[in-house]
């Protein structure tokens, strides 16, 4: 280069050497990361796709030693459930993420409950699947898919909580101003201007937390239990995919086996297909 | 000498009033009056209050735990900075447009009739006539008029203003405050504003805070200079322009500082 006279050739060289060295570290970390991704959905993959057909989702789980068979009463159970975690989770999610962002700015009550709202986001859950239990199964008496769905709601609150309120406070105040400067009462505000400005965001947050929940055993283990028939009563225990998978995967039986590899497919692309949604569906449109 | 008299059209009283950010005074003893369908605008260099004295019409500052107001500011017969005072109720009728356009994730439609729904109930026809009112009034009626179900976010950023200025319209208020409403938009957006604030007066009373000396000398008809939390002015703009009783003020004028 000309005109550059004051450049040290030796630094140059070295820093272009130290550029190199921290651009090939970062390539071999991901690299590291990417392969065991892939190479585990490669595994699911090879090994659950024999099981994919027809008869999968049509068919019952197989009794101890019977052939062939099916994941249907699996299938609908966990729909079933999920679907309930979403009617219990996402009103009390949002409207509480709602309060902690337009009217808990600083207030203590809303700073004590953004605690344990946090607290309650690691919460292990197989102690939820414990309370829960104690909770409901003990004092109704029986296992049940209702306890099953609220112990997913308790795992799946915190999330959406979380995320609604950081979306709301993504929306800027000169947004509330305006609202305010029409002389609208603040709940009409929060709920009717900031919320539907923040709707992408908050949408994200509920399919990720469900993506989060269509995959949690131990909770559903002291719960919903299971059902080896096909049932759509939530009242008693319902058969799910994670207990199943639990329940299929460690045992001699050959179809038990692939089925279990079938179901931890299904709920692969489940989860991947939620994630996918959440992208696609709800990215904000860049205006004109 | 000050050209300050209490006329009989003055629709808002400002009186004594002080105004505190936490401990900071922002306002100093301002007295003045706003008289009905005129355009009154507030000049001054960055941080002279100006913004702060918009907002204490509208109780705006009331959003904000640290801020408060001492003084009168009489409207309608009573002191709007009053504690017992509803503050929803007051902003319907003294309305404000921001600096920075802010169309509610909604269709240009309902952005209209939002705040028309808040207060009034119309019947479906009565509405969609006053949504055609207000947008003719903010001269943007030709250019949404077909596609009134798209969101107002798909319009640019001079409509997306003219769009405020249309909600601020549309639930008929007394007072339209205007908080530096062009600084955000091109020339040509500025141009379309400002000859539509002119024709505001005749059916509202416009307050405008502007940094921009040549606006306020187009469109006001009372201009008031502030300096550092006071007034240190207040007349009809062209005597005020053109021969400033206070030397602070033509100094500010023609530019010497500020």
């Amino acid at each position: 280069m000309t005109g550059f006279s004051n450049m040290d050739p030796a630094i140059y060289a070295r820093r272009k050497r130290a550029n190199f060295i921290g651009l090939v570290l970062s390539m071999s970390a991901m690299i590291i990361g990417l392969a065991f991704l892939l190479w585990i959905l490669a595994i699911l993959m090879i090994k659950g796709f024999s099981a994919l057909s027809f008869s999968m989702f049509t068919q019952s789980t197989p009794a101890p030693g019977s052939e062939g068979g099916g994941l249907a009463n699996a299938i609908v159970g966990s729909l079933m459930i999920v679907l309930s975690c979403t009617l219990f989770s996402t009103p009390i999610g949002v409207l509480a993420g709602v309060y902690l962002s337009e009217y808990g700015d600083r207030s203590r009550f809303a700073a004590i409950t953004r605690f344990v709202n946090d607290i309650m986001l690691s919460a292990p859950s197989i102690v939820i699947g414990l309370f829960v239990y104690s909770l409901v199964v003990v004092s109704t008496k029986h296992f049940s898919g209702w306890a099953g769905a609220v112990a997913l709601s308790l795992i799946a609150i915190p999330v959406i909580v979380r995320t609604t309120e950081n979306m709301l406070k993504l929306v800027p105040i000169s947004l509330r101003e305006a609202t305010f400067a029409l002389g609208a009462p603040k709940w009409k505000v929060s709920i009717t201007v900031v919320l539907r400005a923040a709707k992408s965001g908050v949408m994200t947050g509920l399919l990720l937390a469900l993506a989060r929940v269509s995959g949690e055993t131990a909770p559903l283990l002291f719960t919903a239990l299971n059902n080896q028939f096909f049932s759509a009563d939530m009242n008693k225990p319902i058969a799910n995919l994670p207990v199943v998978i639990f329940q299929f995967a460690m045992s001699p039986y050959e179809n038990w086996v692939d089925l279990a590899w079938g179901g931890a497919l299904l709920i692969t692309l489940t989860v991947l297909a939620l994630n996918i949604v959440a992208r696609v569906a709800f990215r904000e449109k860049v205006s004109a | 000498m000050n050209t300050l008299t209490a006329l009989p059209e003055a629709i808002l009283q400002v009186r004594n009033l002080n105004f505190f950010y936490g401990s900071f005074k922002g306002l100093k003893n301002i007295n003045l009056d706003i008289k009905k369908n005129t355009v009154t605008a507030f000049i001054g260099p960055s941080g002279c209050g100006k913004s702060t004295l918009l907002r204490t019409m509208n109780r705006m500052y009331d959003l904000y735990p640290g801020q408060r107001a001492e003084g009168e500011i009489n409207f309608a017969g009573t002191n709007i900075l009053d504690p017992k005072q509803d503050l929803n109720l007051l902003r319907s009728r003294i309305g404000m447009v921001f600096q920075k356009p802010t169309p509610f994730p909604m269709s240009i439609y309902d952005n209209i009739a939002f705040g028309v729904q808040l207060y009034e109930s119309l019947s479906k026809s009565e509405m969609d006539e006053r949504v055609e009112w207000a947008l003719q009034k903010a001269a943007i009626w030709n250019e949404v008029k077909d596609k009134l179900g798209q969101s107002g976010l798909s319009l640019s950023g001079g409509q997306q203003q003219r769009l405020c200025i249309a909600r601020g319209i549309a639930v008929k208020p007394s007072i339209l405050l205007l908080d530096e409403p062009t600084s955000a938009l091109d020339p040509l957006s500025t141009g379309k504003v400002e000859e539509l604030v002119h024709t505001l007066k005749s059916d509202y009373t416009v307050v405008i805070v502007t940094h921009n000396m040549q606006q306020a000398a187009r469109v006001s008809d009372y201009t008031a200079y502030m300096y550092l939390g006071e007034m240190m002015e207040f007349g009809e703009t062209d005597q005020i322009f053109m021969k400033p009783a206070r030397q602070e003020t033509e100094d500010y004028i023609t530019g010497r500082f500020g």
